[in-house]
């Protein structure tokens, strides 16, 4: 059965078939044919305020549901403003389908209104790109984009489209099989391997596991608790892991890495088997890789191959998808698992002794003040209304590692932040998508006063759609990462990362129409944040915070993960 | 180091562009490449000599047989193959000087493709170091004009001896299909 429709329309079709239910987007000249038939389809459209965070709201989406986040954006400048969106989504591997306009296809090469090679410009930024120049090879490209956005590790796909092809009119036949002869998925999981993997798991005296994103990705959370429990291992989550193992899980240490707790370097740097699964040995976690889990024999699961040995060797490798890989090693550990728990009971108990000590030497703790609000303490009042529960979305600085140790997080898919690529300005629109997503879930954008002024913009939007979301600026009035590195590289020149000139909220939010409150002390705290979980709608909210306070502990850049800066060298900055 | 990739990947616009573009990105420049039609006309051969660091080159081929074009990459560089490049060479040559390089042109086991007044058309094929000595043998004679093509390889080994297009079965999953 077929019958004849315009590419805009075929193009929807498929988007429904992929249960596509809300795009975020801005229209422009070629998409024209598209937002024509979007005017009155089921899809909702969103209208962000720029393409850029119409990409990073799609991500915030596709976090918060593990479905595939879309994007759509005109020709050119459209298709320009959504890359960083795209390398974020590709550098924290999360399913975004973009959908750009491109030129008539008899223009293309012309140097035609808007045109821009977006296929060459975000062949890198993406997992996989698509030109379309042919109708009848739409709905095939749609669903290879979405198969390929989805499965394996996940990632952006871009699918250009020109406009004769939207306008175009074609028979549509459903399509029903994907056919990509190149792209190849490891999804199973060397038997053999996982069989050893168990074996080294039992023998390992110190073992330690280390979850990432994967781990959110494969939904296999369960899996991993079920693993940690039966090991009784020590278990750290990377900052995209986080609520991978439920932050209140008794296993579970904290967040390793240049921010992470002392506790959970120091378990790294001690163990004598490291448990990878899902992660990527990013630098930011393992600080100089030389003095990274010196002691250790590494097992490392993880379904890119490409990430196997790239930058630590690995004892045992183990492709595939480390939600079917935990399940098979679950089984085979638990085989042995009366006896073997017997027999290394009191290994674990002497570890897990080793961790508590560290825990109890130098504990992550909010610091508080009678007379200003210390950062910390914002993130310890967030956590409390959030139990565990909130979707928080965080922007990028010193409130996301802030927010990232001392909010918990008891699901996966509640933390959303760009960890990868680092991107200002992620926070507020990746809070809309998470929100779009999960209306019925509380959700908090923490930013800094630097990031929220680059997504300034957005606001409209959250007033457009009414979008529940509760904006926390954690305000210090500097780019206070940048800060911090000056003060203890740069002698403390503090350069060009005063912020000056901060709108008064109060103001701004009158101006488009959201309640919004300056909170100036600790007392005033939680009746704020009260009042903005009461607002049925968004809330803005700006938090003056102590100004020089900076975030540890700190494992300097290429320094090793056990010799972490614990606390500020003296004196910490000198106020004008 | 230099190191030789073939690869095999969908003869599709851009699938080229993927591959430099992993190169290029790492700031590696390819020394030579060449890339055509398999007897599957879907497909495409490529063989790529690359400078690459040594340590990074199983990552560089992970990296290769991740893109989505790509169904196969290997490289070459160790274990038995074959590695040749055809060179297309001009000499402008004095009326003297034509017998000895026709001699000379035996000698490298070349064919003289055109021959006029102003001196030969010569193609010889080869690996690269032959090549070159050709081509300097040749200058001694006159004002030459060199094209080469960059080398095209193929491997020896039992296991990579395909006689039609190797088309990597999907391990694991098997083709996907739209709900």
């Amino acid at each position: 059965m077929s019958n004849l429709m315009n590419g805009a329309r075929i193009l929807l079709e498929c988007l429904v078939r992929e249960n596509v239910d809300c795009i975020f987007g801005y229209p422009g000249g070629v998409t024209l044919p598209l937002y024509d038939v979007l005017y009155d389809h089921p899809i909702r459209h969103v209208l962000v305020r720029h393409e850029e965070n119409a990409a990073f709201a799609a991500s915030g989406y596709a976090h918060a549901t593990g479905k595939a986040g879309v994007c759509c954006a005109t020709s050119g400048p459209g298709a320009t403003n959504l890359t960083t969106g795209l390398v974020d989504a590709m550098m924290d591997s999360i399913p975004v389908v973009a959908l750009t306009g491109q030129v008539t296809s008899k223009l293309i090469g012309t140097d035609a209104f808007q045109e821009a090679d977006t296929f060459g410009i975000t062949r890198s930024c993406t997992k996989h790109n698509f030109l379309v120049k042919d109708i009848n090879e739409l709905a095939q490209t749609i669903h290879e984009a979405f198969y390929i956005a989805t499965t394996g590790r996940p990632g952006p796909v871009l699918v250009d489209i020109t406009k004769d092809v939207l306008q175009g009119q074609a028979h549509y036949t459903p399509v029903h099989e994907i056919h990509l002869p190149g792209y190849k998925l490891v999804t199973e999981g060397h038997a053999g391997q996982i069989r050893r993997a168990a074996q080294m798991m039992w023998e390992a005296r110190r073992p330690y596991v280390y979850a990432g994103g994967g781990i959110i990705a494969a939904g296999a959370s369960g899996e991993l608790q079920d693993l940690v429990e039966t090991l009784d291992a020590p278990t750290v989550c990377t900052l995209m892991g986080l609520g991978g193992l439920p932050s209140s899980h008794p296993n579970f240490v904290s967040m390793p890495g240049m921010h992470g707790s002392y506790a959970a370097n120091m378990g790294m740097y001690e163990c004598d088997l490291l448990i990878a699964l899902g992660v990527r040995f990013d630098d930011r976690v393992t600080g100089r890789l030389a003095a990274f889990a010196p002691h250790a024999k590494v097992i490392h699961v993880d379904i890119d191959p490409a990430e196997i040995g790239k930058n630590r060797a690995v004892d045992l490798p183990i492709v595939g998808d480390v939600k079917k890989v935990l399940t098979k090693l679950n089984r085979h550990l638990k085989e042995f698992a009366p006896t073997m728990q017997e027999e290394r009971a009191a290994d674990r108990a002497e570890w897990w002794q080793t961790v508590r000590n560290w825990k109890e030497e130098h504990p992550l703790q909010p610091v508080f003040s009678a007379t200003e609000i210390k950062p910390q303490h914002l993130m310890y009042e967030i956590d409390r209304i959030s139990g565990g529960k909130a979707i928080v979305a965080s922007d990028v600085g010193q409130h996301q590692m802030w927010a990232a140790q001392f909010i918990r997080f008891d699901e996966p898919r509640l933390w959303v932040n760009s960890g990868g690529l680092g991107s200002m300005g992620y926070g507020l629109p990746s809070a809309m998508g998470a929100q779009m997503a999960c209306p019925d879930k509380t959700v908090f954008a923490i930013v800094g006063d630097g990031g929220f002024q680059m997504a300034l913009p957005e606001l409209a939007t959250l007033v457009n759609y009414g979008l529940n979301v509760k904006v926390i600026i954690m305000n210090n009035g500097y780019l206070g990462m940048v800060r911090q590195w000056q003060e203890l590289f740069y002698n403390n020149r503090k350069s060009a990362v005063e912020l000056s000139a901060f709108p008064n909220i109060e103001h701004l939010g009158a101006a488009y129409g959201i309640k919004s409150r300056i909170v100036h002390t600790p007392a005033e705290l939680q009746a704020g944040l009260k009042e903005a979980m009461e607002e049925n709608g968004p809330y803005l909210m700006d938090v003056r915070v102590s100004q020089y306070e900076n975030v540890y502990p700190m494992v300097p850049a290429g320094g090793a993960i056990n010799e972490m800066v614990l606390a500020p060298p003296q004196p910490v900055a000198v106020p004008k | 180091m230099l190191v030789t990739l073939s690869i095999l990947l969908e003869n599709k616009p851009g699938a080229l562009m993927r591959v430099t573009g992993l190169l290029s990105q790492r700031g590696y420049n390819i020394e030579s490449l060449t890339v055509a039609r398999t007897l599957d006309p879907t497909l495409s051969r490529m063989t790529i000599v690359v400078d690459v660091e040594t340590r990074l080159r199983p990552h560089l081929l992970k990296q290769m047989n991740r893109l989505i074009n790509c169904l196969q990459a290997n490289d070459l560089t160790e274990g038995p193959n074959v590695v040749r490049e055809l060179v297309l060479l001009r000499v402008r040559a004095a009326q003297e000087n034509r017998t000895a390089i026709l001699k000379e042109a035996e000698i490298f086991g070349a064919r003289v493709v055109d021959s006029s007044v102003e001196g030969f058309a010569l193609e010889a094929t080869g690996d690269g170091e032959k090549l070159d000595e050709f081509v300097a043998v040749m200058a001694t004679y006159g004002e030459i004009e060199v094209t080469r093509s960059g080398a095209v390889a193929v491997s020896l080994e039992p296991k990579k001896l395909r006689l039609s297009p190797p088309v990597p079965k999907a391990q694991g999953e098997p083709a996907g299909t739209v709900k």
